[in-house]
């Protein structure tokens, strides 16, 4: 941690404001899901008070911020419940695919072999597909036996993203296991755990925050997308973007602007804040992009007996 | 020469014979996942609508009660031959699904590839000549934008910014009723048919429906290309024989035209062709946002009737799909690129 930090400190020029722009934005919106309870006027299937009903389609107002939807509800409630929803899927998505695919990688490209060689097929295969018709394709079948809820819309994601962690994972792994250290960790009798654990993972997942980040930005884009096809969450689970958005594509046919731009804004808002924080990471740790920012180098003063021995010498 | 065509000839064989294997793994993934799947296809797709043995006969009809195995083999066989099989629920056959569909994907993938190399182009090369400027900064941003903006909310946004600037103009479907009906399918491809017919207003109706949701996908595709031309820009500013054009005295814009922005393009015909993933995932958000009659619109519905047949047949079709354009990209670029064949 400690190393990362300093290398993003030592850089300079536009990646770092690109890291520090990106980081402000995710945290607002974490700050808006944490606090989502307080801020969000209404509950994220509210359409009534009062046993009276909100107005439908009202326009953006002092009592309805971002105005009202087809359906009754508050949309300023909607896309605060809707960070929610779309951070608790990012997290799981990334952290089970993560979990999933870095130890797939370190042990398949430590390994070797035909396991080695089976396994960068049926990942480099499923690679190539559309990530979307991936999605689509797991969704269609995590829907009966999970229900449409986060944790199926988590785990649809994930299996799109596994392959990306296994790739760089197990390729970096191939290389470093020839390094010396590895080479020597084995000679004085180190069990492939502990050369795996202790000599190539802190090696090997160097590249895993950058991949992380980026995922987070397009798992946010094909879980709304899911959404908006109606294969995401169900909307009696949560609120979701994706979803409003596409209820909003008949009123955008009449010229109602208000229900379709706000969810919208806020997914690209959080997707650049993601890509964002990727790409400065990016350009931070990735040596060949850094560009460092010139520190000072202090030369000690020379005395005067330095310079008597110098010249003794 | 003869070596350099050998060596090229070479490649190819190489190519195609790498994506047999690829096409059988991936084939392979679809029908387990879609069969290890818990639940029976036919009550999915038809339960509650038929009777009991009715559903039987449906499931004998499709091969459904004999062992997984079979069922697998018989399905390679199937795609060898391209049958796709027929839809569980309306009982149409995959194949005529893609005949009749495919041909409005197509005109719109290949209208958002000439929008997003028009818009791309030019910005990326901007952004790689002026770096790190103000001006760098703002492509970059929308760049990254158009990148971030789900495709399906852009179309929705320029549907409403038309429906109010310039109402009349169509915001769905391919064409218009009447030239729909009217029009002789021969290719299934409504543009070229139109053009066929010789019906000039029937052309012009098509194209102009063509306009929004090919914009709308050339955005989204086009913040790729920006990226890469602007990198790709950057590191041919930074070679050799650019330095070498410049000590001739060649004057700079014709250094970043001729030397740099050339090269530059190279590795975006590989990319663009990699885009094809994305496009596809594209295509299908895009033909849902504007009512389009494609195979996205398809998918979208026999995925919402749970018809395993048709899902798996579409599916097939566009792995089919993209690992052939990819192979077709890799030739190309081995064409260009001499120093690809190895």
């Amino acid at each position: 941690m400690r190393h990362w930090f300093n290398t993003i400190w030592n850089t300079r020029g536009l990646a770092r404001w690109i890291l520090v722009a990106g980081l402000v934005i995710v945290v607002a919106f974490v700050v808006l899901a944490l606090l989502a309870p307080w801020v969000a006027p209404y509950e994220f299937n509210q359409s009534k008070v009062d046993g009276e009903k909100l107005p439908k389609l009202a326009h953006p107002s002092g009592d309805y911020w971002l105005g009202t939807n087809d359906q009754f509800y508050d949309i300023w409630s909607r896309v605060i419940w809707g960070a929610r929803t779309a951070l608790e899927v990012i997290f799981l998505s990334v952290a089970f695919s993560i979990v999933l695919g870095v130890p797939l990688g370190l042990v398949s490209g430590f390994v070797g072999g035909w396991v080695d060689r089976a396994l960068v097929f049926v990942m480099d295969s499923l690679y190539a597909l559309p990530s979307l018709l991936l999605a689509i394709v797991f969704s269609f079948l995590l829907r009966g036996p999970l229900g449409g809820g986060i944790v199926a819309a988590a785990l649809s994601l994930t299996c799109i993203y596994i392959p990306q962690y296994f790739r760089v994972v197990r390729n970096t792994t191939v290389s470093t296991k020839e390094a010396v250290y590895v080479e020597a960790a084995r000679a004085i009798g180190a069990p492939p755990r502990t050369i795996m654990r202790k000599y190539l993972f802190g090696n090997v997942v160097q590249s895993v925050p950058v991949i992380g980040t980026l995922n987070a930005a397009d798992a946010l884009s094909t879980l709304a997308a899911l959404g908006f096809l109606g294969f995401g969450i169900q909307p009696t689970e949560a609120s979701e973007w994706g979803y409003d958005l596409s209820r909003a594509l008949d009123d955008a046919q009449a010229g109602t602007w208000w229900p379709a731009l706000f969810p919208g804004l806020a997914i690209i808002l959080l997707i650049t804040g993601l890509t964002l924080v990727g790409e400065g990471l990016n350009e931070t740790l990735n040596p060949a992009l850094r560009r460092r920012r010139l520190i000072p180098v202090q030369m000690p003063a020379m005395r005067a007996d330095d310079a008597i021995d110098a010249r003794n010498v | 020469m003869s070596s350099s065509s050998g060596s090229l000839a070479r490649y190819i064989a190489v190519r195609l014979l790498l994506v047999i294997p690829m096409i059988w793994v991936l084939l392979t993934i679809v029908f387990f996942l879609l069969r290890v799947a818990p639940g029976d296809p036919v009550s999915a797709a038809v339960g509650g609508k038929l009777s009991e043995e009715a559903l039987d006969t449906r499931r004998a009809a499709l091969g459904l009660d004999r062992p997984l195995i079979v069922q697998y083999l018989d399905y390679l066989g199937d795609v060898v031959r391209l049958d796709f099989g027929a839809t569980i629920s309306d009982n149409r056959p995959v194949l005529d699904i893609i005949r009749d569909q495919g041909g409005a994907t197509l005109t719109l993938t290949i209208g958002a590839f000439l929008f997003a190399l028009l818009i791309g182009l030019p910005l990326g090369r901007l952004a790689g000549r002026r770096r790190d400027t103000a001006l760098d900064a703002g492509i970059r941003v929308f760049g990254v934008v158009s990148y971030a903006a789900p495709i399906f909310w852009v179309g929705i946004m320029l549907v409403i910014l038309v429906v109010k600037l310039f109402p009349g103009w169509p915001t769905y479907d391919i064409a218009s009723v009447t030239t729909k009906f009217t029009t002789e399918p021969r290719t299934h491809i409504l543009l070229v048919d139109t053009i066929l017919a010789g019906d000039g207003a029937a052309v012009q109706d098509v194209l102009k429906h063509h306009v929004l949701p090919c914009f709308a996908l050339g955005l989204l595709l086009s913040g790729v290309i920006i990226r890469l031309v602007r990198v790709n820009v950057i590191q041919a500013m930074q070679g050799d024989y650019v330095e070498a054009a410049r000590a001739r005295g060649i004057p700079e814009r014709q250094v970043v035209r001729r030397h740099a922005f050339r090269n530059a393009l190279v590795p975006v015909i590989t990319v663009i062709g990699l885009q094809v993933a994305l496009t596809l995932s594209g295509a299908i958000l895009t033909e849902r946002t504007f009512n389009w009659p494609g195979l996205g619109t398809e998918l979208v519905q026999y995925v919402t009737a749970r018809d395993y047949v048709a899902v798996q047949g579409l599916v097939t079709f566009f792995a089919l799909v993209v690992v052939i354009v990819s192979l077709l990209v890799d030739v190309l670029n081995a064409l260009v690129d001499p120093r690809v064949r190895y």
